[in-house]
């Protein structure tokens, strides 16, 4: 080994956030001229690590090594100044706005001085156009965002984070909403941009990603780094392994639910949003699980919405157990007795400075309500408590307020929110994103106890060993249009993606 | 059989055709349905000289509503708009008076060069916006609560520069022909307010579209966490967009001490609701990052046809504040339908 310098290393990166440790010295060491993935489940810590990185978040302790000197981004700014670019997860676009103005925000081509410098839109069209045509990417630069689909705003950031130049390009998740033709094309881009010798840092869930496109390997679990490999002595199974810290036999628990009659039927179901779900038909059993499939954009989210009555539907059929229903608002979805946990759990979910008590209550209140008009606290109370207990919620008290839990912690009180409705049919839509290993196991119990108890869940989950693990019957959609109900035991990850991606081009 | 599904089929495009049209120059049509409806009952509406009148009462609308819009279009707001208006046109009115005149707030105020009162609005105007766009960026005050107390401490202050005890607070008036000539006077037969207000529509018009400080401060509107991770600088454009704001306000306040010929401690009061109502009716969303200089003079228009023709009907003052209210209100409601439940 010689004094070869990194092009980026990160040395004992810690941060905490209230009521969790994220990272706990983390170090990173990425060569220039290579691929380097980083791996673990949701809630890992990578994401958290990479935006320490790029100026988002200040480690609490730690230091940042860009080729060879320490830096401290105090903004994103610094460091794409720096040369490091990265494509985001989660970041939306700004929707009403030009394509090319999103990819040259914040750095317009422009001329005169001052706050009032005048941006030279011809330039940044031509710019653009030749961007786009590098990689050899099809998208009009001036449309606005908002008329593009998913995997095109995913192209847009692809060419967006090319467009720095940057000696260090990280991509969290770029092929999330993909096809396995266009993650084809990403690949040359990236392979092109390594033999440049630019550093890519590559997060991604996809092992046969990971095993193709990845020099090196970095593996993390329950924001520790468990280590460092080169890919080629890398197998899906040890990955997993690694990256879960224990064998796979017993991720998911046993279950031991019979689905018995149906439930609740849709038929022909159609959103009044003509770029959304459409013709979507399935029936749901009584202590069923039903795993609901898909990439980002498959509108699975919009369809159980809209059966929950949160979105409009332009035709189709709910029914019941056999009786046509019509639930234009979650009140009377709640009245069908159907649950619904949303996506979001921070947006959607969850009122952070509310208690635990309040949290737990909050869908079922006036069920509260004695007979002098005020709220029985101590039944509540009592009900609290069962909820605590029978989830096992880790929280001091009933008081506590909610943003001070976990996030597992949190998504079990939403459970318990839900259960205290309680509903016939249960909608999780992502119940463990952002849940660390050990508490998934336990959502996975009460998930499957609830099933047992002759509950009826939906669950949609865009990891496919969760959904493999757990359930009775998968329904994979793909934009918009259900492709495929498979049966668990019979369903592969392979079968999934196929019908995850029947319609893309 | 074919043909006529076919025809009904092109009928049906070109409804369809028509109502995207009409809903994306919905308000452009009230404006014109408004002054036509208005026209059809009483004609003498219609007059130029009416028109004209109600355009150079736009004006000084204007410019305020221009100020505003750009910071409503950062998810920001500014109360404090209409008492700066005021404030300024005070100050101007205090060093504009006639050197002969009796009561000058300034016994001993030489004649200053023409300029300088107006400069003084603009400067007082500039400095209130950059307390208010501080207060925003630095301190992390909602835009609502600082430029709510931003509009208290003002009129506290404006009150104290005119007041003269034992008789307190008092209007200021005997101001000099050049000075009160901007307000009244035309320009080759166009009256200056409305030349101001034009060239002024002009310049935040390429400002807000032409370069990077407007495509800034839509982006930030648009999706502030974007526009950070971007590298654009959020204090940077937050504090001009409220200092172009203050500095539009003082203009007005120039201007509408030109065109009164003088100024009190109460002037520009509830302008600045005016001035949102008008940019919201315009079509700029408060939830941040849509809004055309277009929709904000249209909607300054719509509200000023509405009180001159209200007036022109003989409508009763009281029902005429009722029928601004229910307009705010209807087309936002109208507007909104948009975005919302289409989901």
């Amino acid at each position: 080994m010689s004094d070869q310098r990194y092009a980026v290393e990160m040395r004992s990166i810690s941060k905490s956030f209230p009521g969790v440790k994220a990272l706990d010295d983390v170090s990173l060491q990425v060569r220039p001229g290579s691929v380097h993935a980083l791996m673990g489940e949701n809630g890992a810590g990578k994401s958290t690590l990479m935006k320490c990185l790029f100026g988002i978040y200040k480690p609490d302790s730690g230091s940042i090594l860009i080729d060879g000197s320490v830096h401290a981004f105090p903004g994103a700014k610094q460091a794409l100044e720096a040369g490091i670019s990265m494509i985001h997860q989660e970041l939306h676009p700004v929707r009403f706005r030009s394509v090319m103005e999103n990819i040259w925000l914040g750095r317009y081509p422009s001329s005169g001085f001052g706050p009032f410098k005048i941006v030279n839109s011809g330039k940044m069209l031509r710019d653009t156009k030749e961007l786009f045509a590098g990689l050899a990417i099809d998208i009009d630069p001036r449309v606005w965002v908002e008329q593009l689909s998913v995997s095109k705003i995913q192209s847009m950031e692809i060419a967006r984070a090319v467009s720095y130049n940057a000696s260090v390009i990280i991509m969290d998740e770029p092929t999330s909403s993909l096809t396995g033709h266009e993650v084809e094309h990403l690949f040359k881009i990236i392979r092109k941009l390594r033999d440049e010798g630019r550093a890519i840092i590559y997060i991604s869930h996809k092992m046969e990603e990971i095993l193709d496109i990845a020099d090196e390997v970095t593996i993390m679990r329950d924001g520790r780094r468990v280590g460092t490999y080169p890919a080629k002595e890398l197998t899906t199974d040890l990955i997993i392994n690694r990256m879960v810290g224990r064998d796979l036999t017993n991720r998911f628990p046993p279950r031991e639910n019979v689905p018995g009659e149906v439930v609740l039927s849709i038929e022909k179901l159609t959103s009044a949003n003509p770029r959304s779900f459409r013709d979507v038909s399935f029936e749901l059993r009584k202590g069923e699980i039903l795993g609901l499939s898909g990439l980002v954009g498959a509108q699975r989210t919009e369809l159980v919405e809209s059966i929950f009555g949160l979105r409009l539907v332009k035709s189709g059929k709910i029914r019941l157990r056999g009786k046509e229903v019509a639930i234009r608002n979650s009140i009377q979805a709640k009245r069908h007795g159907i649950a619904l946990l949303t996506e979001e759990r921070r947006t959607t979910g969850i009122f952070p400075v509310l208690s635990v008590y309040d949290n737990t209550l909050i869908a079922n209140i006036s069920r509260y309500v004695n007979r002098f008009g005020l709220l029985d606290m101590r039944r509540g109370a009592a009900d609290v408590k069962r909820n605590i207990d029978l989830l096992r919620v880790k929280t001091p008290n009933q008081a506590t307020a909610m943003e001070s839990l976990s996030g597992g912690n949190q998504q079990k009180v939403i459970v318990g929110r839900w259960l205290l409705t309680d509903p016939e049919i249960l909608i999780l839509d992502e119940p463990t994103r952002g849940i660390d290993v050990g508490a998934k196991y336990e959502i996975y119990s009460i998930i499957a106890d609830l099933a047992k108890r002759g509950k009826s869940i939906i669950m949609i989950s865009s990891e496919m060993p969760e959904l493999l693990g757990m359930s009775d019957r998968i329904m994979v959609m793909c934009e918009g249009r259900a492709t495929g109900i498979l049966d668990g035991a019979g369903a592969t990850q392979e079968r999934i993606m196929e019908l995850s991606t029947q319609f893309m081009s | 059989m074919k043909n006529t599904a076919a025809t009904a089929n092109m009928g049906r495009d070109n409804l369809a055709k028509l109502r995207e049209f009409a809903s994306k120059n919905a308000i452009v049509l009230v404006l014109l349905g408004l002054i036509v409806m208005i026209g059809i009952v009483r004609s003498s509406f219609l007059n130029p000289e009416n028109l004209v009148n109600i355009l150079r009462i736009s004006s000084v609308r204007a410019v305020i509503a221009l100020g505003v819009g750009g910071i409503l279009i950062t998810r920001g707001t500014d109360l404090s708009a209409g008492r700066t208006v005021g404030l300024a046109a005070v100050i101007a009115a205090s060093l504009a008076q006639r050197p002969d005149y009796a009561s000058k707030l300034f016994k001993d105020l030489p004649l200053l060069p023409l300029a300088l009162p107006v400069l003084a609005a603009l400067g007082v105007g500039l400095l209130v916006g950059l307390l208010n766009g501080s207060i925003v960026a630095f301190l992390k005050v909602p835009p609502f609560i600082a430029t709510l107390g931003m509009m208290v401490i003002i009129y506290g202050a404006v009150s104290l520069y005119v007041d003269r005890p034992p008789m307190g607070a008092q209007p200021l008036g005997g101001l000099r022909e050049d000075f009160t000539n901007i307000g009244t006077g035309d320009t080759f037969t166009i009256p200056n307010l409305i030349l101001i207000a034009g060239f002024v529509t002009v310049f935040i018009y390429v400002v807000l579209n032409k370069t990077t400080f407007g495509k800034n401060i839509y982006a930030i509107g648009g999706n502030p966490e974007a526009a950070v991770v971007s590298g654009v600088s959020v204090w940077k454009n937050t504090v001009l967009v409220y200092a172009i704001g203050g500095t539009l306000y003082g203009l007005a306040g120039a201007l509408l001490s030109a065109r009164t010929g003088g100024a009190t401690n109460n002037y520009g009061q509830m302008y600045e609701l005016d001035a949102i109502a008008a940019c919201v009716i315009g079509g700029v969303s408060t939830s941040g990052g849509i809004g055309t200089v277009g929709g904000m003079i249209t909607g300054v228009l719509i509200f000023e046809v509405l009180n001159n023709g209200l007036v022109v009907l003989g409508v009763s003052a009281y029902w005429q504040q009722i029928v601004k209210g229910i307009i705010i209100v209807a087309a936002v409601a109208i507007d909104i339908q948009k975005y919302v439940r289409k989901r």
